[in-house]
């Protein structure tokens, strides 16, 4: 408790928070846009979010082994995230159309049983390939700290923090301003209705999965940036507190994971000045069930199919 | 023939299939025994979660919560943790108790969610039971879990090899069965029904839909009690991590890939969830990969899975 009332500390866990909230928040709108218009969990989003950090690994590894990095730092990590980018947008797109589309109008268990297939699978692909060894993103750029005062932050969080701010803003002026974010919105309220207005649903689908899939990784080479150390498994804990940053925020809705995502990571970062460390994914679900049993539509709200 | 005609079973099938299950272990040896029996108390957890899904349509994706709850109940009563040793007859009713219990006390708030909103709260009470084994070192040894739990006993006679505990566990999964059965063409079964066919209507027809799910899942986890309180036993000792999030998945997988709602869909499921990646030791760094693969391919070319219960079948031909 009395880490709460040291000033250093507090600031250092709440910038803490926001740095992971964000990836929360990037991943869950993933979970968040393919909810909004398919209604299926897609359980495999966490390995998409896997991969994306793994195609940034061997970008950087490749760069850093000839010395392009060394005098191109900038450059090799715009690249790792442009690579990282392309293979998840064409893992989701490959997912939505070989295990998904196909089951659209099955009942409801069936796309969610896939999806668990299509998670176990990249799981054990990548554990194939990488030997099931933690594998260690290649050191591009030193850790700068900006002082102010008595107060040190990493710039790696502050980018983070930005990076994901921006990213979020991009995917809401797409979402908003373009005539694709809005047969995306038309299709999320009414499937055949849009399509009945021309809108070509499977190619907006497909948008989503790669949209959606690239914020993923762009949150993955992050992860790989700032904690240095990856595996085939990393994708799972995030994924599924994503997805509670985006069921806490009003799943289905774009804001919302947003908001949700920094809730989340904020709450587990302030949880651990007064709790166990070793509780702190307790924080995460608690926080989950109360919101649900005491607000079920999320913060933001938006109405869930109850269609089973 | 139709699948459901192979099942339907006259007396002497009846026979041949009792000395069938009394000669194979037998046939097959003890490390086969021993797989068998961890089929067997999937089959066990597959029954009970069955009722929650299949009969009721409530998707509960932490199941492996109320099986922790039995398997560590056992393991609390009966091993030198506490030096308090209870016979396991009189734990088995205690943890069944345990598992309905807890699916009571867990039911109340959640409940009244529907659809996914369930599935997805469920899934957080199973990780949170797990971190909180995982912590409670006073109580549960944290991850160095419980160890030298009490095997059965009749008299002086112990089991303990895999043989004697495929037995029990056949006797379990009778047990078990029984009352699926009874459930299902009981006036509560009637109700789950109705209930999982649309809501709205079944509550129309004077159903009390909170207490009928209520029911469900507390029965369903009951199931879960029992099968914790075995597999606690057989094995000897228990760690956290054996109650991740995958056992739940794994469970739920069976049910769907073997038929949801029936009975012998369950075992053959079990049969193939737990049996093949046994039988794919070969190609064991495969395995799971291939496991993954076929998950997918199952759904979109056998959504019904491979036995399904006589009723989905006439609805999904409709």
């Amino acid at each position: 408790m009395e880490y709460l009332l040291n000033p250093e500390i507090l600031i250092a866990q709440i910038i803490n928070g926001l740095t992971i909230g964000g990836i929360y928040a990037l991943i869950a709108l993933g979970y968040t846009l393919v909810y909004g218009i398919l209604f299926m969990i897609n359980f495999a989003h966490g390995e998409i979010f896997m991969f994306g950090s793994f195609g940034g690994f061997a970008v950087l590894t490749f760069l850093s082994n000839n010395g392009f990095s060394a005098s191109h730092p900038t450059l090799s990590i715009l690249c790792a995230f442009v690579v990282a980018i392309i293979i998840a947008s064409s893992l989701g797109a490959l997912l939505e159309r070989v295990a998904y589309r196909p089951l659209r109008d099955a009942p409801r268990l069936s796309p969610l049983i896939s999806a668990i297939g299509v998670s176990i699978f990249l799981q054990n692909a990548m554990m194939l390939f990488t030997k099931g060894r933690m594998q260690v993103y290649p050191d591009i750029i030193p850790e700068n700290f900006i002082e102010i005062g008595w107060l040190s932050i990493s710039c790696f969080q502050i980018s983070i923090i930005l990076g994901s701010l921006l990213l979020m803003a991009g995917l809401y002026a797409f979402i908003h301003k373009t005539k694709t974010g809005k047969a995306m919105r038309a299709v999320a309220e009414n499937r055949e209705a849009a399509f009945l207005m021309g809108i070509d649903v499977n190619r907006i689908i497909t948008i989503t999965f790669i949209i959606g899939s690239a914020l993923a990784a762009a949150a993955g080479v992050m992860v790989g940036i700032y904690y240095t150390q990856i595996n085939h498994m990393m994708g799972f804990i995030p994924g599924i507190k994503a997805f509670t940053a985006a069921v806490l925020g009003g799943i289905g809705n774009v804001p919302g994971a947003m908001l949700g995502g920094f809730f989340l990571g904020l709450a587990e970062a302030l949880g651990v000045l007064v709790m166990p460390a070793q509780y702190k994914d307790l924080i995460a679900f608690g926080l989950l069930i109360l919101v649900l049993i005491i607000r079920p539509k999320g913060i933001l709200g938006e109405v869930v199919s109850e269609r089973v | 023939m139709q699948v459901e005609q192979i099942f339907r079973l006259t007396l002497p099938k009846k026979s041949i299939l009792a000395l069938f299950l009394i000669v194979l272990p037998f046939m097959v040896g003890n490390y086969w025994s021993q797989i068998l029996g961890d089929i067997g108390i999937y089959i066990i957890l597959g029954i009970g979660l069955n009722v929650v899904v299949g009969f009721a349509g409530l998707l509960d994706l932490g199941y492996v919560a109320f099986f922790a709850i039995g398997a560590y109940g056992y393991a609390l009563l009966a091993s030198p943790q506490f030096g308090i040793h209870i016979p396991f007859w009189l734990m088995l009713p205690v943890c069944i108790a345990f598992g309905a219990g807890f699916g009571a006390f867990l039911g109340t708030p959640v409940l009244r969610m529907r659809g996914d909103y369930l599935a997805i709260v469920t899934l957080g009470f199973g990780q949170i039971m797990r971190i909180t084994l995982n912590n409670l070192d006073p109580l549960t040894n944290g991850p160095r879990g419980l160890l030298r739990i009490d095997p059965p006993k009749i008299g002086d006679w112990i089991i303990d090899t895999p043989i004697k505990w495929y037995y029990l566990i056949i006797a379990g999964i009778f047990f078990a069965i029984f009352v699926a059965n009874r459930l299902d063409d009981s006036r509560i079964g009637r109700a789950w029904i109705a209930m999982r066919e649309d809501q709205d209507t079944a509550e129309i027809m004077g159903i009390n839909v909170l207490k009928y799910k209520l029911l469900a899942f507390s029965i369903g986890a009951s199931f879960a009690g029992l099968g914790g309180a075995i597999f606690a036993s057989r094995q000897g000792s228990i760690f956290p991590d054996n109650f991740s999030l995958m056992v739940s998945i794994n469970i739920l997988c069976l049910i769907i890939i073997g038929g949801i709602g029936s009975i012998p869909g369950i075992i053959l499921g079990s049969i193939i969830l737990i049996g093949l990646p046994e039988a794919l030791r070969g190609v064991q760094q495969y395995r799971m990969l291939l496991f993954g693969g076929l998950l997918v391919i199952m759904m979109i070319f056998r959504p019904t899975g491979f036995i399904p219960s006589a009723r989905k079948k006439i609805e999904f031909e409709k």
